[in-house]
């Protein structure tokens, strides 16, 4: 073959990759994909298994001091989810060449992000339901959506992880209701987690699509299936219902029910507190890396010794045979 | 004093089975977010979500034995420290994760022993719940089992944080096997374990386990105890007042 066929061929891939995404067939690991399509798979795949593990942080932070057994206990579980979903990401995202200690090193170096959201603390016990109902909530808006992005094994990754986000989000209700219809105290506590984490739910699903670079391509190749805009709405045409019910306010004194657009008109998003996080300038992004790259730093030891217990063994086994 | 009836005997003697899975859960739980790896993580959460399942069970048990309608949360969240009943070992901080295996299979050791006896007890519902914790205990006892042995005869660092927990746990082991009044009454009756035999039975298994771990088992220099009669480490008082404040700031409501 001479370089001239190649660069024809390559073209033909390229057509033949978007006619397979535009028959909505799934794209597997062993099959030709564009060098960015990988790209930008393993950027979005690994930010994502890297906020589910950082966002063990906010909520973990709760386990020890929950109110009652109960709550601890669905608490615990729920965390365990998340770092399972973290474990299934992470896998999904090696079936694109990259490695999760490279993934990971990212991370710590700050090279790769996470969700946002992460980076704000939890202050009452409220925060603990209140994520689970609003940042769970709103990362199911945008899982349901990717249950059916181009690339399989995400596709699938996102289908078993929607099913526990949905249940963590219901559990999540339920424990603002249950503040909802308690004393004063709990009233208060549960507005105060409303009003802290109502703006950083609505920004995890990015900037408006007038700011959104990457958004076009991704459409294009079905990573992405509708817009941050789209998404957002369909967030807040959700939940502000629900908020409704809790008895408690919407922090926004421009969010009204627009008739004409049959959807939740809502107010300046503070876009300036977005990009201050993103930029690693958050309430809790120093903490947050900090925690992780400890945990790493930690747990060095711990991995050698694994590392060096299995040679050992593996090393007797051949010696006896 | 008035003498004890086997009423207050049941009573006390599944409060302190529940203290130990409370008091060791929360302090695996601490874990959370922080393990040596992912996969680690997700093991530790595993083995304390079960422990808080177990305690749980015994907290309700033991309060309906009580008779003076205190529930699970009562007993875990309203009661001082002069009060639990865990033993010392379950009490003392994290430490590295040496001193997390170590303990914890220290505990898993003694669990499986105890609670695979406590199977045949008389009393239906320690009985019942026995059968179902027996099934945990065999595999948190197999899951440390194998980090004893990874860390043990791991790399030089590994052997050394291994001796180093194994010397600072040791003065609280034989605490685990000391039998009281209670304990008696139990036994007596056909319903609880005896803790000698316990005691056989897991120096036996952790020797098995250390040898092919290449540690080993030291005689402690002294013993400590008094976690049953509420005589605890300074370790516990700050346990309590992070585990137990929301309830006590807010009490009496649903959350
Ligand atoms: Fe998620
Ligand atoms: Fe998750
Ligand atoms: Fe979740």
């Amino acid at each position: 073959m001479t370089p001239q066929d190649q660069v024809v061929d390559i073209d033909a891939l390229e057509t033949e990759f978007q006619e397979r995404i535009d028959a909505e067939k799934k794209i597997e690991p062993k099959d030709w994909m564009p060098e960015a399509y990988r790209r930008t798979l393993i950027r979005q795949i690994s930010q994502h298994a890297h906020s589910e593990v950082v966002g063990q942080l906010p909520e973990g932070n709760w386990i020890t001091r929950a109110p009652s057994l109960r709550r601890k206990a669905i608490l615990l579980a729920k965390v365990q989810d998340e770092a399972g979903h973290g474990l299934y990401l992470y896998s999904a995202a090696e079936t694109l060449g990259s490695s999760r200690e490279q993934m990971v090193d990212d991370l710590h170096a700050g090279k790769a992000k996470y969700s946002s959201i992460f980076n704000y603390p939890t202050l009452s016990w409220a925060d603990v339901p209140a994520i689970g109902w609003l940042v769970d909530g709103a990362a199911i808006v945008n899982q349901v959506a990717l249950c059916r992005t181009s690339y399989g094994p995400y596709s699938r990754a996102m289908i078993r992880v929607c099913k526990e986000e949905s249940f963590h989000a219901r559990q999540g209700f339920e424990g603002m209701l249950a503040l909802a219809r308690g004393n004063e105290a709990q009233k208060k506590m549960c507005q105060d987690a409303i009003n802290r984490y109502w703006w950083p739910a609505l920004m995890m699903f990015g900037p408006s699509d007038a700011d959104s670079p990457n958004s076009a391509q991704s459409m294009k190749w079905k990573i992405k299936r509708f817009s941050n805009d789209e998404l957002r709405q369909k967030f807040v045409d959700q939940t502000v219902p629900q908020i409704e019910y809790l008895g408690m306010e919407v922090p926004d004194a421009d969010c009204k029910w627009n008739e004409e657009r049959g959807h939740y008109d809502i107010g300046e998003m503070p876009w300036e507190e977005f990009f201050a996080v993103i930029k690693g300038h958050g309430p809790c992004n120093h903490e947050r890396l900090q925690a992780r790259q400890k945990a790493h730093d930690e747990g060095n030891w711990v991995r050698e010794a694994a590392l060096a217990y299995q040679k050992k063994q593996a090393d007797k086994k051949q010696s006896v045979a | 004093m008035s003498e004890l009836t086997q009423q207050d005997a049941l009573f006390t003697y599944t409060l302190r089975l529940a203290d130990n899975a409370l008091i060791l859960g929360h302090r695996l739980s601490e874990w959370c977010g922080h393990g040596p790896f992912l996969e680690e993580d997700i093991g530790v959460i595993n083995t304390a979500l079960d422990l808080l399942g177990r305690c749980r069970m015994l907290y309700s048990y033991a309060g309906e034995v009580e008779g003076k309608g205190r529930d699970e949360d009562d007993l875990a969240y309203h009661r001082d420290e002069r009060e639990f009943t865990n033993y010392l070992l379950m009490e003392q901080p994290k430490g590295d994760f040496a001193y997390t295996t170590i303990r914890q299979f220290y505990a898993d050791v003694w669990n499986l022993h105890f609670y695979t006896e406590l199977c045949n007890s008389k009393d239906e519902t320690l009985a019942a719940i026995a059968k179902k914790v027996v099934k945990e205990c065999r595999y948190h006892f197999r899951h440390n089992a194998e980090w004893v042995k990874r860390l043990g005869d791991g790399t030089e660092e590994s052997i050394q944080r291994m001796n180093e927990a194994i010397a600072e746990a040791s003065r609280f082991v034989n605490e685990m096997f000391e039998m009281d009044n209670v304990d008696q009454m139990m036994v007596d009756a056909g319903i609880g374990v005896d803790l000698n035999e316990v005691k056989a039975k897991w120096i036996a298994s952790v020797d098995e386990v250390f040898a092919e771990a290449t540690l080993q088992r030291p005689e402690p220099e002294y013993d400590r105890s008094g976690g049953r009669l509420g005589l605890h480490t300074e370790q516990l008082g700050f346990l309590l007042a992070e585990m137990q404040y929301v309830q006590r700031c807010h009490p009496g409501l649903q959350w």
